[in-house]
């Protein structure tokens, strides 16, 4: 059990695949402006990397190596387009909301790299804890980031105003603070994303490559 | 096992039943045998929704942009919209199915040099006579469409946007209250009575929008391509209503 569930737990903290691998960059830099879309690409993500991790794990033995990552495309792209069709038939208001979510995840790297680097060499519940796992950290780094652009950018969280209305000056906006319209912006999501590259580096040193 | 699976032989075959299986299993559930009526069936409640958006009538709460439930849609709309009609060049005549006109079919045609069929739904609320049309442009990714519902002065009266796959948070937006909701009250006219469209602008110093005949609406931040789209739909499209608007106020 405890090599199991290192599985969940590593991609959290010490391996995370974002600061610590740097993958999925891309999606963290394009949905993170608000709060919501982090939290529902992560839903996304988590779903699509653990029936997907199982899948390719499934049919590790029958892939040919030559053209294993085409494999895992079509399998990813499948599986997305199938739970897209399902929802638009049966759930038409919760697809409108995941359709733009659609794209990222075929195209998010941490997908094709778990697949890759875990799922081919390793049985199905393993692969499943493993998918999980690195969704989970995926998530986190995403939630993170989201909650300080929409708060810092916006002035709200989930599309509350928590800090007063801009507008109406009321809350902080009386005594003179602005919201920072940069903070909406791709680039300020790299910089949030450094920033915790660096305080992760900081406390664990042994992270630091040479 | 290595041994069978590097084989091109062995890849040719696998590729071939990959194909098979997964075009086989993806065509069927996009066929008229699979899901395609259900989700045929959900786009044109979503249609009617959309058009009884633009005039008000919805199930909005604070801040949030709700439809009337999609059980409802067909009745409200019959109740509601009382004429359906289609401009076509000089031509006005009833159509009961001209919310299904795909928008998109028609520009493409007046694009190729035929006459486009506008559709236009007649609504009354409340005493109020609404005029709702569609328009289609596009945002920074893909498409973007909407409602708009107008008095027969062209005042904006309510407008609905939606898009196909806008930057969630940015310029997805364009859905949210606080963007559509700006549009009401505001004139599609300028002041000597020519169209002039209403503009997304940034730094038009007017945030609040006070200021209902300026022809602008605030622009979102960090939104700028779709926000222009969106003033090219309203302008390119709406603009294509003039003469009949004119025409009522002969009458």
């Amino acid at each position: 059990m405890g090599k199991d569930s290192r599985l969940i737990l590593d991609p959290l903290t010490d391996n995370n695949p974002i600061t610590i691998q740097v993958l999925g960059i891309c999606s963290a830099l394009a949905i993170t402006a608000e709060l919501e879309a982090s939290i529902v690409m992560s839903i996304s993500v988590l779903f699509v990397m653990g029936v997907g991790n199982v899948v390719i794990s499934l049919m590790r033995n029958i892939i040919p190596s030559k053209i294993r990552i085409i494999a895992q495309l079509i399998v990813v792209a499948t599986l997305v387009i199938i739970v897209d069709l399902v929802l638009k038939a049966f759930a038409y208001e919760l697809s409108k909301t995941l359709s733009v979510f659609v794209g990222l995840i075929i195209t998010n790297c941490i997908i094709m790299g778990r697949f890759e680097a875990f799922a081919l060499g390793n049985g199905p519940w393993r692969s499943f804890l493993d998918g999980i796992g690195n969704a989970l950290g995926y998530g986190i780094i995403l939630v993170i980031v989201g909650f300080f652009r929409e708060l810092l950018g916006s002035g709200t969280l989930l599309g509350i105003q928590v800090l007063g209305d801009p507008i109406e000056k009321t809350g902080l906006y009386s005594i003179g603070y602005e919201n920072n319209g940069f903070m909406l912006l791709s680039p300020m999501a790299l910089i949030v994303v450094g920033i915790i590259i660096w305080i992760q580096r900081t406390r664990n040193k042994d992270l630091i490559e040479d | 096992m290595e041994n069978r699976t590097d084989k091109n032989s062995y890849t040719i075959i696998f590729v071939i039943v990959m194909v098979m299986v997964v075009g086989a299993l993806l065509s069927f559930l996009a066929s008229e045998d699979g899901l395609n009526p259900l989700i045929t069936e959900n786009r044109r409640i979503e249609k009617q929704q959309n058009i009884l958006y633009a005039m008000g009538v919805n199930d909005n709460d604070e801040g949030s942009a709700v439809f009337v439930a999609s059980d409802k849609a067909g009745e409200e709309f019959s109740k509601y919209i009382t004429k359906q009609l289609v401009i076509e060049g000089g031509n006005t005549s009833e159509d009961n199915n001209a919310y299904l006109i795909d928008v998109k079919k028609e520009q493409a045609k007046a694009k190729n040099g035929g006459t486009r069929r506008l559709p236009l739904f007649v609504g009354e609320k409340d005493g109020k006579t609404f005029y709702i049309a569609p328009i289609r442009g596009k945002g920074l990714w893909d498409a973007i469409w909407g409602y708009v519902a107008m008095d027969e002065n062209m005042v904006v009266q309510g407008a609905y946007f939606d898009h196909k796959g806008e930057t969630p948070g940015l310029g997805a937006n364009i859905k949210q209250r606080y963007f559509m909701d700006d549009f009401i009250g505001e004139h599609l006219l300028s002041k000597n009575g020519d169209f002039k469209g209403i503009t997304v602008a940034k730094g038009n110093a007017d945030p609040k929008n006070m200021d209902k005949t300026d022809n602008e609406v605030d622009a979102i931040a960090g939104a700028t391509i779709t926000g222009d789209g969106v003033s090219a739909m309203i302008k390119k499209d709406l603009k294509l209503y003039l003469p009949y608007f004119n025409s009522l106020k002969g009458k």
